[in-house]
C-alpha cells in the first residue's frame, strides 16, 4: 500500500457573483500519494484552480469552502490534520513547509523589487531554523538544484533581469526551499515555450523522484499529462468525471467527455477528416443539477441521464484497480478503447501545392527595430525581429509558420500585411509589390489580405456591435453596393461561421470566447480576402473549442479557396492542417518543407529539438507517444545580438567549429524542401565528391 | 424682457448636452450599464439629489431678464432697466430688496455695530439700533425667540408636507426601479426639505444668515454664488475638453514627432506654477476689457464676460492632466488587435480615432470631468480670493471668502459670511466628490458588464 499524504474528501467551494452562488468545486474526492505526480485535467471552468486554492486556502474574497475535509498526513501525523479546520496562523505554518504551490504566471509571482536570492532567504528564514550565513549558502544551493546557471551572481539580480524560464525556476526554488511534501502546481509551463517548457517539466520530474515529493500537477494539455503523471483525475464542471492510472487512461479514455476531448485534438491521422467536437457550453454552475452535468453535450445520453446524478462509480470487470467513472454507462462495464486511425496518406501534397499558384511571394523580408539612446534618440543598434524571410503562399493552401516566442513570427506576419512597415525586402501580391505602393494604392488590395488575431477578447472592438464590427472593413474597402447589400451579405456571413442571425445586434461582451473568434473569422471573411494570416487563432482556446474554429477555418479554405498563413507554436495544429510549414528560429526560417515530411523526419537539428520537446499524447495504446526528447540548453538569444554564424550554435547540439563563422546558406533538399544548416551543405558537397 | 447673458447661452447648451448624452446612453448597452451601476450606489443617489438641489438653483439663476421701467408719459417705447435680473432673484425678491445699512448677525433685530440713534426723548445715544428689515414686524423684541420658533415650526409643517409628497413619488419609482436605492434619495431630500423650510420661512422676516458689510443678505448671497461655481465647475470642460482628448488622443495614437510636441506642450505648460499663468492671464483680460469698454452695454454682461473668459483660462491651464491620461490609455488601445485590425481594412485614421479610440476612453472623459468639478470650484474661490477670480460685482463663494478676510480680524468678529460660504461650498464639493467617486466604480473598466 502505497503511503498517501494528502487526502481531499468531499471539497466544495463556492464563489458569489452577481448572478448568484457559483459552485466552483462541488464535492471533489482526490488522494495524492507519495512521490507520486497526480494530475488534475479540464478545460477553463472546470474547477481545477479552484480546487488548488481551496487546499492552500488562498482562495479570492469571494470565495469560500462550504464543505469537505483536506486531511494533510506525515510521519507525524498518521491520523492526518484537516487543514480546513486549521486556524490561519497554523495553516501560514503549512503553506510553504508542508504543501507549496507554484503558478502559472512567473512574471507576477515574483516580486519586482527584492533580488531573487532575498525572495529564496526570505522563505528559507520563514519556515527552517537556518539563520545568517547558512541561510545564504542554502539558497544558492537551492538555486543551483533548480538547473539556474551561475546562482551566485543571479542571486542579486532582480525578476526582471531574468527570463520567463528562469524567473518559474526561481519560483520552483522558493517552493522547494522548505522541502515540502506536497507541490501543487498550476499550470506552471502554460506561459513558457515548448523547449523551455521540456526544461521546467524535466526538472519537476527530476526533483520529484530524488525528493519523494507528491506533485499535484493542474493542466489543461493532455500532452503535459502524458509526460509527467502517474495518476490522472479529469474535472468537469467542478466534479471529477474520471480517476485513472496514466496508461489506462490513454489506452481507453471512459468517461464520453474524457474521450471527446481525445477526438478533438488536432492529429496527423485526422488530416482531411473534420474533428470531432463538443457541442454546447459548460452548463452554469450556479443552478442546481438534476442530472449528470455532462449531459446536454454527450452524444451517448439516455433518459436516465436526465433525471439522476451519476457517482463515481468503480467499473464492474474492469481489471484496473482505482479507476473511477462518474457515468451511468460505465456500470455495465468499461468502453472499448477508441479505434485508431491509420495516418492517411498524404502524398502528392507537394505536387499538388505546386500545381496551384502563388498568391503571395515575401522575398527576403526584414524586419528591423531601432534601438534609441540618448537626448537625440540616436540608433545604436537594431533588433532584427525578421531577418530575411522568404515564403510563398499558395491558393488555398496552409503554409504553417512555426517557431518559440521572439523568433519573430508575429512581426513577419504583420509586416507581411504592412501593419510594420517592412524594413527591406518585398512582398509581392497580385504581380504589384506592396512596398512600393502609395498609401492609396496599399487600400485598394487591403481586402485580399485579412489577419485573425490570438485573443478574441482583445480583437473586438467592446463598444461596437457585430453589425458594426462587419460593415466596418466593407465600408472602409467599399465591398457592397449599398447598405442593404452588405446587411444581406453580414447575414450570409454569420451563416458561413455558424452564428445565428441576432448575433448582429449584439455585443462581443455576450459571446463566448470561440464564439468572439467566429465573429473575428466573419469580419475577416467580409472584405472576401484571398489570404488571411492566421496568428495563434486557437491558442486562447480550450480543446474542444479549438476543433470547433479548425474545422470552420479548415472547411472556409475548401468552399472559399482561401490560402493561410497559420502562426503557431502548437505543432499538432501544424500536423493537422498545414500543407506546408517553415521553422523560424530567431528571426530566419531554418527550415521550410511539405509539412508531414517536415515533421515525421526533421533535418534541422533546432526542429529536430523544438518536435522532441512537444509533449505528445500517445498516438496509439502501447506506443509511447514521446520522441527522445533533445534537451536544449539555455534560451532563445535576443534579435539585438544575434550570436554570431549559426543562430542556433550555442545551444545546438550538433554544433561544430564551422557554425561560429558564418551563417549557412539554404540548401535545397528533394521536393521542394530547404534547410540552413552546416550539416547538409557537408553531407551534399560530401556525396557530389 | 428675456435677456441672454452669454454664460446663459452655454449653460443651457450644456443642459442640452447632457440631455443628449442622456438619451445617447440610454440606447447603447455600454454606457447605460456603467449609469445604472452607478445610480446603484446609496452614496451616489444622495449626492446626486444634492447636486440636483444647486442645479435646480443654478439653472433658474440663468434666466435673465430685464425689468420694464414704470413708463414714462410720452415714451412711445417701453424703455428697460440696465439692471438684469434672473428668475431667482424674482423669487427672492424679498431678500433681494431688503439691505441693512451694515453688518448684522445671524436672526438678529438689532445691527452689529453701535450707532448714534434718537431715542424718542428727543436724546442721542450710542447704542445697536434696530434693523430696518430684520425681525421688524416685531413690536416688542422679547417676543422674538416665540417668533423664530413659530416660524421654525411652520417651515418644518411645509417640509414635512413636501416630504410626505415626495415619499408617495418614491414608492412609485421603487416599483419602477427597484435596484436604486431609493431610501438614500429619500433621506438627502428630506435632510434638505427639513433645512429649507425653516429657511425659507424665516428669511421672509429676518437675515437668517446675517448680512454683510454693505448690509446684504448672506442667505440671497450663498445662494446666487451657486450658479457662479456651476459655471465655473462646468463651462470650463467644455474648452478643457476638445483640447484635452484631441491632444491627448493625438499623441498617443500618432506618437512619433506629434507625440513629443504634444508632450513638451504639456510638461512646459505644467511646469509653470498654475496660479500665476492663471493670474497673469487675468490681468491681461482686464485691461483688454478695461480699455475696451464700449464692448459691452451692461455692467452684467461685462461681468460675465470676464467670468467666461475665466473658463476659458482654466480649461486651458488645465487640460494636461486629462490628456496625459487620455495619451498613456491610446497607446495601450493603439496595440490593441481591434485597432490592427482596423488598419488591415484601410480604415482611416480619423475614423480609427472617432470610432474605436474616443468610445473606449470616454469612461476616463467622464470620471476626469466629473473629478475635475469640485477641484475647479474650489480653484475659483482661491483665485477670487488672491483678487484675480471673478469681477467683484459677480456674487461668489470666492468673493465671499476674499471679503471675509477683514471681517474675521475685526473685533468682535463677523463669522457668519465666512461660515455660510463655507458650508455651502461644502455642501457642493462633498457631494460633487462623492458623486465622482462612484462615477469612478461604475466606469471602472475591472468590472465586467
Amino acid at each position: 500500500m502505497i503511503e498517501s499524504v494528502l487526502q481531499v474528501s468531499g471539497l466544495k467551494t463556492s464563489l458569489d457573483t452577481p448572478r448568484g452562488e457559483l459552485r466552483a468545486v462541488d464535492g471533489v474526492d482526490i488522494e495524492l500519494r507519495k512521490g507520486e505526480c497526480f494530475a488534475l485535467v479540464g478545460e477553463s471552468g472546470s474547477g481545477k484552480s479552484m480546487t488548488a486554492l481551496s487546499l492552500m486556502r488562498l482562495l479570492p474574497e469571494t470565495g469560500r469552502i462550504a464543505d469537505g475535509r483536506v486531511l494533510l498526513r506525515g510521519p507525524d501525523l498518521l491520523a492526518g490534520q484537516d487543514l480546513l479546520a486549521l486556524p490561519e496562523a497554523a495553516m501560514r505554518a503549512v503553506r510553504g513547509r508542508r504543501v507549496a504551490m507554484i503558478f502559472q504566471e512567473p512574471a507576477t509571482a515574483l516580486n519586482p523589487v527584492l533580488t531573487v536570492g532575498r525572495q529564496v532567504t526570505e522563505v528559507l528564514e520563514r519556515h527552517t531554523q537556518l539563520a545568517g550565513e547558512a541561510v545564504r549558502k542554502r539558497a544558492l544551493e537551492l538555486l543551483d538544484a533548480v538547473g539556474i546557471p551561475d546562482a551566485g551572481r543571479r542571486c542579486e539580480e532582480y525578476p526582471f533581469q531574468l527570463s520567463g524560464g528562469l524567473k518559474q525556476r526561481v519560483m520552483i526554488a522558493c517552493a522547494l526551499a522548505a522541502e515540502p511534501e506536497i507541490l501543487i502546481a498550476d499550470e506552471p509551463t502554460t506561459a513558457l515555450d515548448v523547449t523551455i517548457q521540456a526544461q521546467i517539466l524535466d526538472l519537476l520530474a527530476k526533483l520529484q523522484a530524488e525528493r519523494e515529493m507528491a506533485i499535484l500537477l493542474i493542466t489543461h494539455d493532455l500532452g503535459i499529462v502524458a509526460r509527467m503523471a502517474q495518476r490522472v483525475a479529469v474535472m468537469y464542471a467542478g466534479e471529477i468525471v474520471e480517476v485513472a492510472e496514466r496508461d489506462a487512461f490513454f489506452a481507453a479514455p471512459q468517461h464520453p467527455y474524457a474521450q471527446k476531448l481525445f477526438e478533438a485534438l488536432p492529429a496527423p491521422q485526422k488530416r482531411g477528416a473534420e474533428l470531432s467536437v463538443i457541442a454546447g457550453q459548460v452548463p452554469p454552475l450556479t443552478a442546481p443539477f438534476a442530472g449528470c452535468r455532462f449531459v446536454e453535450r454527450c452524444d451517448l445520453a439516455f433518459k436516465r441521464c436526465h433525471e439522476e446524478l451519476p457517482r463515481l462509480i468503480a467499473i464492474p470487470a474492469d481489471v484496473m484497480a482505482g479507476r473511477l467513472v462518474r457515468c451511468h454507462l460505465r456500470e455495465q462495464g468499461p468502453a472499448p478503447a477508441p479505434r485508431h486511425v491509420p495516418p492517411m496518406a498524404t502524398e502528392g501534397t507537394v505536387i499538388a501545392a505546386e500545381r496551384s499558384p502563388a498568391i503571395v511571394s515575401v522575398e527576403s523580408l526584414k524586419v528591423h527595430f531601432p534601438i534609441r539612446k540618448g537626448v537625440f534618440k540616436r540608433t545604436v543598434g537594431q533588433v532584427r525581429a525578421v531577418d530575411g524571410v522568404s515564403l510563398t503562399i499558395r491558393q488555398g493552401r496552409t503554409l504553417a509558420l512555426v517557431g518559440e516566442s521572439g523568433c519573430g513570427k508575429t512581426t513577419a506576419g504583420k509586416a507581411l500585411l504592412r501593419l510594420i512597415l517592412p524594413t527591406e525586402g518585398r512582398v509581392v501580391f497580385a504581380g504589384r509589390d506592396l512596398s512600393s505602393l502609395s498609401r492609396r494604392a496599399l487600400r485598394e488590395s487591403r481586402g485580399a489580405m485579412q489577419i485573425i488575431f490570438q485573443d478574441p477578447y482583445a480583437s473586438l472592438n467592446p463598444r461596437m456591435r457585430t453589425a458594426d464590427i462587419l460593415a466596418e472593413g466593407m465600408r472602409s474597402l467599399g465591398v457592397g453596393r449599398d447598405e442593404k447589400d452588405r446587411a444581406r451579405r453580414m447575414a450570409q456571413l454569420l451563416a458561413q461561421v455558424g452564428l445565428p442571425l441576432e448575433a448582429l445586434q449584439r455585443y462581443p461582451h455576450e459571446f463566448s470566447g470561440g464564439q468572439r473568434q467566429r465573429i473575428a473569422i466573419a469580419r475577416a471573411l467580409a472584405v472576401e480576402p484571398k489570404l488571411i494570416v492566421c496568428d495563434e487563432p486557437t491558442s486562447a482556446l480550450d480543446v474542444s473549442v479549438q476543433a470547433q474554429i479548425l474545422n470552420l477555418l479548415k472547411s472556409l479554405q475548401e468552399r472559399l479557396g482561401i490560402a493561410y498563413l497559420f502562426i503557431t507554436h502548437n505543432i499538432s495544429i501544424v500536423e493537422y492542417l498545414a500543407h506546408e510549414v517553415a521553422v523560424m528560429y530567431l528571426g530566419r526560417i531554418v527550415e521550410h518543407g511539405a509539412a508531414d515530411e517536415v515533421l515525421a523526419n526533421p533535418k534541422h537539428p533546432y526542429t529536430e529539438a523544438l518536435l522532441s520537446a512537444v509533449p505528445a499524447v500517445p498516438a496509439a495504446p502501447g506506443v509511447d507517444g514521446q520522441r527522445e526528447i533533445i534537451r536544449l540548453s539555455g534560451e532563445l538569444p535576443s534579435p539585438a545580438q544575434p550570436p554570431p554564424g549559426c543562430h542556433f550554435h550555442p545551444r545546438c547540439p550538433k554544433a561544430m567549429s564551422e557554425c561560429a563563422q558564418a551563417y549557412p546558406a539554404a540548401v535545397a533538399l528533394e521536393r521542394g524542401r530547404t534547410v540552413s544548416c552546416v550539416l547538409y551543405r557537408a553531407s551534399k558537397a560530401a556525396s557530389s565528391s | 424682457m428675456p435677456y441672454l447673458l452669454p454664460s446663459d447661452v452655454l449653460v443651457w447648451l450644456l443642459v442640452a448636452a447632457v440631455a443628449a448624452y442622456g438619451w445617447y446612453c440610454h440606447r447603447y448597452a455600454h454606457l447605460s450599464v456603467p449609469w445604472a451601476r452607478v445610480f446603484r450606489s446609496p452614496a451616489a443617489v444622495a449626492s446626486a439629489v444634492v447636486l440636483s438641489a444647486y442645479l435646480a438653483i443654478g439653472l433658474l439663476d440663468s434666466l435673465h431678464f430685464r425689468p420694464a421701467l414704470p413708463a414714462k408719459p410720452g415714451a412711445t417705447e417701453k424703455a428697460y432697466s440696465t439692471e438684469v435680473l434672473s428668475m431667482l432673484d424674482l423669487g427672492l425678491a424679498q431678500l433681494r430688496g431688503r439691505a441693512e445699512k451694515t453688518y448684522s448677525a445671524p436672526l438678529a433685530t438689532r445691527s452689529y455695530a453701535k450707532e448714534q440713534v434718537e431715542l424718542p426723548g428727543g436724546k442721542q445715544a450710542r447704542d445697536f439700533p434696530r434693523l430696518r428689515f430684520g425681525g421688524a414686524q416685531l413690536q416688542d423684541e422679547a417676543d422674538w425667540a416665540e417668533d423664530v420658533a413659530r416660524r421654525v415650526l411652520a417651515g418644518f409643517a411645509v417640509a414635512a408636507l413636501a416630504f410626505a409628497a415626495f415619499a408617495f413619488l418614491i414608492r412609485w419609482l421603487r416599483r419602477r426601479r427597484p435596484e436604486v436605492p431609493w431610501n438614500a434619495a429619500l433621506v438627502a431630500v428630506g435632510v434638505l426639505l427639513f433645512l429649507a423650510g425653516p429657511a425659507f420661512a424665516l428669511s421672509t422676516h429676518y437675515h437668517m444668515l446675517g448680512t454683510d458689510k454693505v448690509g446684504q443678505d448672506v442667505f440671497y448671497l450663498a445662494l446666487k454664488s451657486i450658479r457662479t461655481s456651476l459655471v465655473i465647475g462646468t463651462v470650463t470642460t467644455l474648452v478643457l475638453l476638445p483640447v484635452g482628448i484631441g491632444l491627448g488622443t493625438m499623441a498617443g495614437y500618432f506618437r512619433g514627432w506629434v507625440d513629443d510636441l504634444i508632450q513638451y506642450v504639456y510638461t512646459t505648460l505644467n511646469s509653470i506654477p498654475g496660479v500665476l499663468l492663471i493670474a497673469a492671464a487675468v490681468l491681461m483680460m482686464q485691461v483688454v476689457i478695461e480699455r475696451n469698454a464700449e464692448w459691452f452695454s451692461l455692467a452684467a454682461q461685462r461681468a460675465d464676460v470676464r467670468l467666461l473668459v475665466l473658463c476659458a483660462i482654466l480649461g486651458f491651464t488645465s487640460w494636461t492632466g486629462l490628456a496625459r491620461l487620455l495619451r498613456g490609455e491610446t497607446l495601450k488601445l493603439s496595440q490593441l488587435e481591434y485597432i490592427q485590425a482596423a488598419h488591415a481594412f484601410g480604415v482611416r485614421d480619423s475614423h480609427i480615432l472617432a470610432r474605436h479610440i474616443l468610445p473606449n476612453v470616454s469612461h476616463i472623459v467622464i470620471i476626469a470631468m466629473v473629478m475635475d468639478f469640485s477641484g475647479l470650484v474650489l480653484a475659483e474661490a482661491v483665485l477670487s480670493y488672491v483678487g484675480v477670480g471673478v469681477d467683484p460685482s459677480t456674487n461668489s463663494f470666492g468673493t465671499m471668502i476674499n471679503a471675509a478676510r477683514m471681517e474675521m480680524s475685526r473685533e468682535p468678529v463677523v463669522w457668519w459670511a465666512l461660515a455660510t460660504a463655507f458650508t455651502f461650498m461644502l455642501a457642493l464639493v462633498l457631494a460633487a466628490n462623492l458623486f465622482a467617486d462612484a462615477v469612478r466604480d461604475g466606469f471602472d473598466p475591472r468590472v465586467r458588464m
